[in-house]
Order: structure tokens, then C-alpha cells, then sequence
């Protein structure tokens, strides 16, 4: 195809596209317009009923919960699918297997400092996912990621705790069934699946909202050794183990 | 209504910011610098998510766009390049 045919082809369709394109942002809804009742029936419902603050954490782990158990084995279906397609890479050829030692120690205190802020703000993040912003989900990727802090600034042999299967794929077991544990604990009590049966506690405390604190715990424990997972797969494949030196010391 | 009101050129400005970011995003060719680009993009948009008063998507896109997705890119970069050492070795043997 020449230049020319390209440019003929590309000019009419983008003006098309264009047209097309303003047409609908005129008819858009004014910004910030919001028409769906559910926002508001939620923003009403949730903290009377279910005594969790924050209106969000009360919508995934109960309104919808079902919706939420699905989402959580999105992530652990994609993190099995990824070391189902790595494993096999592992096993043929060593690539590539090389690591400097980290000399900066300024680099290594800042490192040190991330770890703790880090397991700290992601505990807090889950804990208190049902009373402020948070949750399991961004939580568990904090803390996910601050333990892979201790890989960059350490070793392979600090880290290789964290990399261990046989620690982590009971854990990841753990995270996931205990969300569908949860849901069929109410329906062992002759309740629908998921239905909130702890009691709702003190609006505002850790001690309320009731299920939506154990599925809320059940789903960081899920993302944090998924993602530990998935970094122990990458690691294997790409980056590489210990120099002579290393070992040594 | 007030508290929307004041934020109006606030969430202006970030809009401006986010619709800057993503055509360097787009624009930026080496893979390691459009990881770092992208992280200051995601950020960006952490900052939209903030002045729109959601912070709960603001907290996901903080960890998504700041730890789960550059560490996705920088493996798949380290395997590109190491599989083209890999290739280059094999021919100078």
C-alpha cells in the first residue's frame, strides 16, 4: 500500500470517526451527573444495616458479594495461569544468571524503611478496609510489594522464604476458599449463600460489619500471596539466583 | 455542593495533567521508560481519583499503576532482553 492510498484512506475515516466521536460527547450527561438509584439506595443502606463506614467495602463484600468471590478468582485464576506458562520456562535452559550485590547502604536503609512503612500501611489498609478506604485488594498488593522490597535491597536467600510454594500455595488456598467458606457457612445455616451472619457490631469499630471483616481479611491474604506467587514465578524465570560471592557471604 | 465547587479548577488542572500524560505514555518507545512513564501517569490519575472524591479507586490505582503492572513490564522486558543476548551468543558461537 502506497502513501498516498494510506493517507486517502486515513483522512475520511478519522473526519468520520471525528464526527461521530463530537455527536456523542454532546450527548453526554452533564459531569458529574449521576442518574442510576443505586448510589443513593447504598449510601442509605449500607452503614445503618451492615454498620460498615465505608460504603464500598459494604457493597463488595455484601450488596454483591457473589460478584466480589468472582473477581478474587479472576486473580487467582490469571496468577495459576501465568505459573502454568512459566513453569515450563523454568524447566528448559538457564537464561541469564547474573545479580549485582547492592553496595549503596542509603539505598539499603531506604529499602529497610519501605519494608516497615509498607507492611504497616498494608496491614492498616486491610484491617481497616471496612471502616476507611481500602480492603483487601489494595492492601494485600502493599503489602505484596513491600516484601518484594526485601529481594531488591537483600539477597535471593533473604527473600527465599517468601518464595517457597510450599508455604505459599496452602496460604493462597486459605485466602480464596475462605471466601467460598464463608459464603456456605450461612448457607450450612439454612441462610442464602453469603448472607452477613456474625453480627453487625459497632458502626465504626474493627469489631463490626460483621462477614464483611472476614471475607475483607480472606481476600488480602488471596492478593498478597497471589502476587507473591507471581513474583516468585518471575523471578525464577528472569532474574537469577545467587553469584558465587553471594553464596559465600 | 460548596466543597465540589471549590475543587472545580482543581479537578481542571489534574484533568489537564492526565490528558498530558497519556500521549507521553504513548509517545515514549524504550519499554523501561514507558514503565517509569507510566507509573507517573498512574499516578496522575491517582491524583484525579483524589480530587473527584473516590479513594478507594484512587487507593487501587495507587498499587495497581505503582507496584503489580511495572513489575509485569520490567519481567517481560528482562526476558526480551535476555532472550536476545541469548540469540546473539548462539550466533557468535
Amino acid at each position: 500500500m502506497t502513501r498516498r492510498l494510506r493517507l486517502a484512506l486515513l483522512v475520511p475515516s478519522l473526519l468520520g470517526l471525528g464526527a461521530l466521536f463530537a455527536w456523542s460527547i454532546t450527548g453526554l450527561p452533564r459531569f458529574g451527573d449521576y442518574r442510576g438509584p443505586y448510589g443513593y439506595v447504598l449510601n442509605q443502606i449500607v452503614v445503618p444495616l451492615r454498620h460498615s463506614t465505608n460504603v464500598v467495602m459494604g457493597t463488595t463484600f455484601d450488596v454483591r458479594g457473589v460478584d466480589t468471590m468472582g473477581e478474587e478468582f479472576i486473580l487467582y485464576a490469571a496468577v495459576l495461569g501465568v505459573t502454568l506458562l512459566l513453569r515450563d520456562e523454568a524447566g528448559g535452559g538457564r537464561v541469564e544468571r547474573r545479580t549485582r550485590r547492592l553496595r549503596s547502604d542509603a539505598v539499603r536503609l531506604v529499602g529497610v524503611v519501605l519494608i516497615g512503612g509498607g507492611l504497616l500501611v498494608g496491614l492498616w489498609l486491610v484491617a481497616f478496609g471496612y471502616i476507611t478506604p481500602g480492603g483487601g485488594f489494595p492492601g494485600g498488593v502493599v503489602l505484596a510489594g513491600a516484601i518484594l522490597v526485601l529481594y531488591l535491597i537483600g539477597s535471593h536467600r533473604d527473600y527465599r522464604p517468601f518464595r517457597n510454594e510450599h508455604v505459599l500455595d496452602p496460604l493462597e488456598g486459605i485466602g480464596a476458599g475462605g471466601y467460598v467458606v464463608t459464603g456456605l457457612a450461612a448457607l450450612v445455616s439454612g441462610m442464602p449463600f453469603l448472607t452477613n451472619l456474625f453480627g453487625y457490631g459497632q458502626t465504626g469499630t474493627l469489631a463490626s460489619a460483621g462477614s464483611i471483616g472476614i471475607l475483607n481479611g480472606a481476600a488480602g491474604i488471596a492478593v498478597t500471596v497471589a502476587l507473591l506467587l507471581l513474583f516468585a514465578e518471575f523471578l525464577q524465570t528472569y532474574v537469577v539466583p545467587l553469584e558465587p560471592e553471594d553464596a559465600a557471604s | 455542593m460548596t466543597l465540589i465547587a471549590t475543587l472545580a479548577p482543581l479537578q481542571g488542572v489534574v484533568f489537564a495533567l492526565v490528558a498530558l500524560g497519556a500521549p507521553v505514555v504513548v509517545l515514549t518507545r524504550d519499554p523501561l521508560r514507558q514503565a517509569l512513564a507510566n507509573g507517573i501517569y498512574g499516578v496522575s490519575l491517582v491524583c484525579l481519583f483524589v480530587v473527584l472524591e473516590a479513594p478507594d479507586p484512587a487507593l487501587s490505582m495507587l498499587v495497581v499503576s505503582g507496584i503489580a503492572y511495572p513489575l509485569v513490564i520490567l519481567a517481560a522486558v528482562a526476558r526480551v532482553r535476555g532472550e536476545r543476548r541469548r540469540t546473539k551468543e548462539t550466533r557468535d558461537d
